[in-house]
């Protein structure tokens, strides 16, 4: 059920194991804004604008955007928080924002700036009240509990009041008390911001083995691109409420049309690399930028300069997932022109 | 209803628990009171010294309510008419009433602080209801020092008031105690619903809530007619205390009631609650959660 090579606008994807569906969905805010003593202006904004796509079973997904793209707002929307505005949305069949309550069963989330751990308590405390709150059953709660603290390595932390947990740790806590009810769908809004490498690698080794063992389905917001590629087999872009892109990631560049940065170290100043379809966008000394293709081989080029010109070290840099976004955008608009 | 249309999805083994929906919806809540009030509990316990201080501190500012009024009374022999029994009763009837919607609904002015800061959220993907998690939010026993300190109040009202004593007055002092929380308790959800439209408005909640049970603890004969009428019938805080406790004490109520009226109050308290419970609804409804 996993990727088959089906467009992923046609309909056979829909009726075959669709486990998150959106059709159509829309987010209006209305904002009220002072604009003096007693004055006040009213503006709409289109937080999530048209949305659709349908994620099966199992799946991993990345969702992804720039600030104020409307991934929380979706998030928030799949898991009835908010009601759409438009649009029909199914997660497992149900209407979120109707039967939230019953849909909580079936759902897990951990949203990254806040916490449903309770301060000050032992973190032990809140899974015990998940367990009552949820209704899990003895035995299932205590194999699920093992194995969370087993993989999130929470044993030395059960004990300890969560306001004296590092933002690591609670994080880890956090996911592990959106885990003990077996939710068959984990939604995380930016599981990974604030956390240094370790404890981003140790969250993403988690979900990966939490998305091949459980076939829990995952959908992570996150503007580390990292996340995306060590974990997501299919990247959703949004900007100003648009999905701009749903396809693997490695798609996601040349639909971009983006380009990555060589920088090389020369062993003295010399005037503008010629190696096209390079081109050199700064120069600083010895030191050259050059941009090129992000779809051409980088190695191919490294080859041409080294062969013609006194290097001395190099770097490659890759375009970053803003950048990438915002060529996309610009483009979008230019044919929206045309 | 609406769930039939979902049953038709195949569930995974994973959730093969069973439905976990057992009880009804009232019954829900009120678990998830127990539930969430038990991990507050549990929480101020961490700070056992800051628990004991809290209580004490509780029991003696509200302790000092009273205290006013006794000092009013080394002065004068009567308050509009009535005598310090007299308003020890209506004293006790108030505090107590409103104690029992503090503990169970008092700390729903937190709730403004919770849209601001998006932890109201969590609360909407948890298995339970709103309301429930909402009233046992910040559930603190400390406020069970406003009961009894209410509680002693009306037991030496009770021993000291000079009421030629039938079953209907006696049937009326529990009625009142109930009914009142209940209309406390309605005005609290209210008060609530009404932070979702503004939400830096928990001190108006708080205005009607605490300064209702202070103006209830003195006579109505000492306010205006057309206040003690809105007091009656717009906003119906008369029937916690004032209403019925006239009836109880043979005392002449400002107003042209009829002498059932005295026994109106679980009526109004049910009305009440329906409307309180409309209001959070709408409010529900309406909530739109954070930009962050
Ligand atoms: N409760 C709200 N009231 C008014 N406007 C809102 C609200 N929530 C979100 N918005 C607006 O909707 C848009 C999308 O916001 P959203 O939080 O979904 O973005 P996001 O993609 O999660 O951004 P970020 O990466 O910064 O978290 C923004 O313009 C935001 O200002
Ligand atoms: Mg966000």
């Amino acid at each position: 059920m996993a990727d088959t090579n089906t467009d992923p606008s046609t309909q056979a994807g829909a009726d075959t194991d669709a486990f998150i569906e959106l059709d159509g969905v829309e987010k209006v805010f209305d904002v009220r804004k002072k604009t003096g003593f007693l004055k006040r202006e009213r503006r709409q904004v289109r937080a999530v604008d048209s949305i659709s796509f349908t994620v099966p079973r199992g799946e991993m997904v990345g969702y992804i955007g720039p600030n104020g793209a409307g991934k929380s707002t979706t998030i928030k929307m799949l898991t009835g928080i908010l009601t759409p505005s438009g649009g029909r949305l199914r997660v497992a069949g149900i209407d979120p924002s109707r039967e939230r309550t019953r849909l909580a069963h079936r759902i897990g989330v951990v949203f990254g700036q806040r916490t449903t751990l309770w301060w000050d308590l032992p973190l032990l405390d809140s899974y015990k009240l998940m367990h009552r709150m949820y209704r899990i059953p003895d035995a299932r709660y205590r194999e699920n509990l093992d194995r969370l603290v087993e993989l999130l390595d929470l044993s030395a932390l059960l004990d300890v009041p969560v306001r004296q947990l590092s933002l690591g740790q609670r994080m880890r806590g956090d996911i592990a008390a959106a885990l003990l009810h077996d939710p068959e769908v984990l939604y995380l809004d930016e599981p990974t911001i604030g956390l240094d490498v370790i404890s981003k690698a140790r969250v993403r080794e988690f979900l990966r083995e939490l998305n091949a063992e459980r076939g829990t389905t995952v959908l992570l917001t996150t503007h580390d691109l990292q996340d995306i590629e060590q974990l997501c087999s299919r990247v959703m872009v949004i900007d100003h409420g648009r999905l701009m892109y749903d396809g693997p990631l490695a798609g996601l560049h040349e639909v971009g049309d983006s380009e990555r940065v060589l920088v090389v170290d020369l062993e003295r100043e010399l005037p503008p690399i010629e190696v096209p379809p390079a081109r050199v966008v700064k120069v600083e000394g010895p030191r050259q930028w050059l941009a090129f293709p992000a779809a051409e081989s980088a190695a191919v080029l490294v080859a041409r300069v080294a062969a013609e010109y006194p290097l001395v070290d190099l770097s490659v840099r890759e375009p970053d997932i803003e950048t990438v976004i915002a060529k996309m955008y610009a483009e979008q608009a230019e044919r929206a022109i045309s | 209803m609406v769930e039939t249309s979902a049953s038709g999805t195949a569930r995974t083994a994973g959730t093969g628990a069973g439905e976990p929906f057992g009880g009804s919806r009232a019954g829900e809540a009120l678990r998830a009171y127990r539930l969430i009030a038990g991990m507050w509990i549990r929480s101020s316990m961490t700070y056992r010294t800051s628990f004991v201080i809290t209580v004490l501190g509780n029991l003696l500012v509200t302790g000092l309510d009273f205290v006013a009024i006794l000092l009013m009374f080394s002065q004068v022999d009567s308050l509009g008419g009535w005598s310090l029994p007299e308003v020890a009763f209506l004293y006790g009837l108030s505090a107590t009433a409103f104690g029992l919607a503090d503990l169970t609904f008092g700390s729903m002015d937190v709730l403004g602080g919770r849209m601001r800061d998006g932890s109201f959220d969590i609360l909407l993907v948890r298995p339970a209801p709103v309301l429930a998690q909402v009233a046992a939010d910040h559930f603190a026993l400390r406020r069970l020092g406003r009961i009894t300190q209410g509680v002693l109040v009306l037991v030496w009202a009770l021993l000291t008031v000079d009421v030629d004593w039938t079953a209907a007055k006696v049937l009326l002092v529990p009625m009142m105690l109930v009914s009142g929380g209940v209309i406390f308790c309605a005005l609290f959800v209210a008060g609530a619903a009404f932070q979702f439209l503004a939400q830096d408005a928990a001190e108006v909640q708080n205005a009607f809530t605490y300064g209702g049970t202070t103006l209830l603890q003195y006579p109505p004969t000492v306010f205006g007619k057309d206040f003690v009428r809105g007091v009656t019938f717009l906003l119906p805080l008369a029937f916690v205390n004032w209403v019925p406790a006239a009836y109880v004490l043979e005392r002449p109520y400002p107003l042209d009631l009829p002498h059932w009226a005295a026994f109106l109050s679980p009526l109004v308290a049910a009305v009440c609650c329906a409307l309180a419970g409309l209001a959070w609804r709408a409010g529900l409804r309406s909530y739109r959660s954070t930009g962050s």
